[in-house]
């Protein structure tokens, strides 16, 4: 399939991947957004003309966008070639970047920052929108978790011709995705309700039981049509499909039957998208063991309650955590999301809290009782650690340096 | 409650509980186990009347919407105005201030009445605050700086019944230059969230006015390296700016 641009955005495409060449070869950057930048200086509509004249899937939500969007990015690429943004440069830019480097893919797999998907949506209109689950996070930055449910709600209402793939577990998903003109319901379990006791329609109080919930004024679970059991996922044709995934947690076995759905939509069987999905083995870095000369580091992120609540799961009990915090703009300048894990639960452990913001870390720590210790290079914390397994879990800038600076990340 | 436990009151966490506000009841509650004393945290839901049983009672950060639901909800219930007519201790934070003002205003222009425990009026002002708050503090605080995050669009007027709890250093904190207000053993301030954790001052003194005596020194090494930290960084950006 060969792409008729209109002059401008072909000459613009060109200077942004120019300068996405430079930032990435003079090492000053990964040409994640600075191309796309570029571009959207010189053409403000590149990204409506390159995005509309392929099949694409948005992805949003609080946690696990990055993943489940390199899932569905597999999926796809079962069918032909996919344009993506796989390294969570999750702006309009980056978006833009990736079709840039990518005009000849028919698909993108797109994964959008909660707040930038009415500006995205309007312009590339997706075939397929996935709506992941939302939780407080970035709060400085971004707002309150509700007003970013209204603002989805109203994007989705006016997306008649796009498929609204949403989990019909998490309230406030639920009450953006519920406007869709065509839903898929995918049920993938509760974890995180803390941002959804009040309703979001009424303010009224929702009410649980067992895997339903309503409120006084009607709104209440919608039926799934997709649903993850343990490890397998109930088809609409009521099927089962092993997952059988690579990447540890209920979390990415939740993301997983996101993306079988979404994949599904597009025309990929489930049984072939799951195989595709047992292929990928860490996202970025995440999940993915280094080896040091004493230690071997398991690498994860998790940069807000929700993402903290399903690490806690996944780490090994007997094994030393590092936790590294940093409260750059990226991060959100404010930690008082630090007081809504359940920190406790690291009791028993060895601790070492690292990273710019470790004193508000240790603060949280030493009222949580968990005895630790401190030393701001996370590196330097994992040497002096005694030789062996390390379990380390970082918010994203911190996790970002990290990975620059670990040979092998 | 007549057994010697201190009961510590979170007001209705799902709708005043944004910004990690659990943390100033679990804050109070360690201060007091660590010296010795029996404590408790009380959740009141949005589904439940208020106790005005309870020894000291906080009100966390929320949104608008929520803010009015909360402000109805304590009306009607009348438990917590009840209980600080009695003298028990009453800390609101962000959204919990206002909700503790006579009235406020949100963003749609509609004014609702708060409880009229502080002499405090709050308009929506022209741009949101969300920054690092830096206030001295009155004498009561024994003249430690306050210090933390504020994320709020209103602006807070104190009339004569209320003092403010400081003056501002960095940051908006009321809009004119003060910072929060106090009446009697009612508290507000715009150091949002977790503030208690930066600031063991102020949880302290709602201690000692809850027990009704001063309790033994707490130097926690974490907490005063944590509060020289944020100090000495505000101090800098000053500087720079």
């Amino acid at each position: 399939m060969t792409v008729r641009s209109p002059f401008r955005t072909r000459a613009s495409v060109a200077a942004g991947r120019l300068t996405a060449w430079l930032s990435r070869s003079s090492g000053l950057g990964r040409g994640g957004m600075i191309g796309g930048r570029v571009t959207m200086k010189l053409d403000p509509h590149a990204l409506r003309r390159l995005g509309r004249e392929r099949t694409v899937v948005l992805v949003t939500g609080t946690n696990g966008k990055t993943t489940t969007s390199l899932m569905i990015t597999r999926a796809l690429e079962a069918l032909a070639e996919v344009a993506a943004n796989g390294t969570g440069a999750n702006m309009p830019d980056g978006c833009l970047a990736a079709l840039t480097a990518n005009p000849e893919a028919p698909y993108a797999v797109l994964e959008v920052d909660e707040t930038y998907v009415p500006q995205v949506a309007e312009q590339v209109r997706p075939a397929v929108l996935v709506l992941l689950n939302l939780s407080r996070d970035q709060l400085d930055r971004v707002g309150e978790v509700r007003s970013t449910e209204r603002e989805l709600r109203a994007a989705i209402g006016a997306m008649p011709g796009t498929l609204v793939v949403a989990s019909c577990d998490d309230v406030l998903v639920a009450s953006a995705a519920t406007v869709a003109a065509k839903p898929v319901w995918v049920s993938t379990g509760r974890r995180w309700i803390d941002d959804s006791t009040a309703c979001p329609r009424c303010d009224g109080q929702i009410v649980q039981a067992r895997e339903h919930w309503s409120c006084e004024c009607g709104f209440a679970r919608p039926e799934p049509t997709w649903t993850l059991e343990g490890d397998l996922v109930r088809t609409p044709g009521d099927r089962l499909v092993d997952l059988d995934l690579r990447l540890p947690g209920d979390a990415n076995r939740a993301n997983a039957a996101m993306a079988l759905a979404a994949a599904y939509c597009v025309g990929v069987p489930p049984h072939t998208a799951a195989a595709r999905l047992r292929t990928i083995t860490d996202i970025g870095g995440r999940y993915k063991t280094i080896r040091r000369t004493r230690h071997s580091v398991r690498l994860m992120l998790a940069k807000n309650p929700a993402g903290w609540a399903e690490t806690l799961r996944v780490l090994d009990e007997d094994t030393p955590v590092v936790v590294t915090v940093n409260a750059q703009e990226a991060d959100g300048r404010d930690l008082s999301w630090l007081w809504d894990v359940h920190f406790e639960r690291l009791r028993g452990r060895q601790v070492v809290v690292a990273g710019e913001r470790c004193a508000d870390l240790a603060v949280r720590l030493c009222y949580a009782e968990v005895p630790h210790w401190s030393e701001p290079d996370p590196i330097r914390a994992i040497d002096r650690l005694p030789p062996g397994g390390v379990e380390l879990v970082a918010n994203y800038t911190a996790f970002r340096d990290l990975v620059g600076r670990l040979p092998g990340g | 409650m007549g057994d010697s436990t201190v009961h510590i009151g979170l007001l209705l966490p799902e709708v005043l509980g944004t910004y990690g506000d659990t943390g100033n009841a679990q804050v109070l509650c360690k201060r007091l186990q660590w010296r010795g004393f029996e404590a408790e945290v009380v959740p009141v839901g949005l589904g439940e009347p208020v106790p005005s049983t309870l020894d000291l009672y906080l009100l966390g950060g929320g949104e608008d919407g929520a803010q009015v639901l909360a402000a109805e909800h304590l009306r009607k219930h009348p438990g917590l105005r009840r209980a600080a007519g009695n003298g028990a201790v009453v800390l609101g934070v962000c959204a919990g201030l206002q909700v503790l003002g006579t009235r406020f205003r949100g963003q749609d222009g509609v004014e609702h009445d708060g409880l009229g425990l502080l002499d405090v009026v709050t308009e929506p002002g022209g741009r949101r605050a969300v920054a690092e708050l830096v206030a001295t503090s009155s004498e009561v605080l024994g003249g430690e700086p306050l210090t933390g995050f504020e994320n709020h669009l209103g602006l807070s007027k104190l009339g004569t019944a209320s003092a403010p709890l400081g003056q501002v250093v960095r940051g908006t904190g009321n809009g004119d230059g003060t910072e929060g207000a106090v009446t009697d053993r009612v508290i507000g301030t715009y150091l949002h969230g977790p503030a208690l954790a930066r600031n063991p001052a102020l949880a302290d003194l709602l201690l000692t006015w809850t027990l009704g005596h001063a309790l033994p020194p707490l130097e926690l090494e974490e907490v005063e390296q944590l509060r020289a930290e944020r100090l000495s960084a505000s101090r800098r950006r000053r500087r720079d700016s």
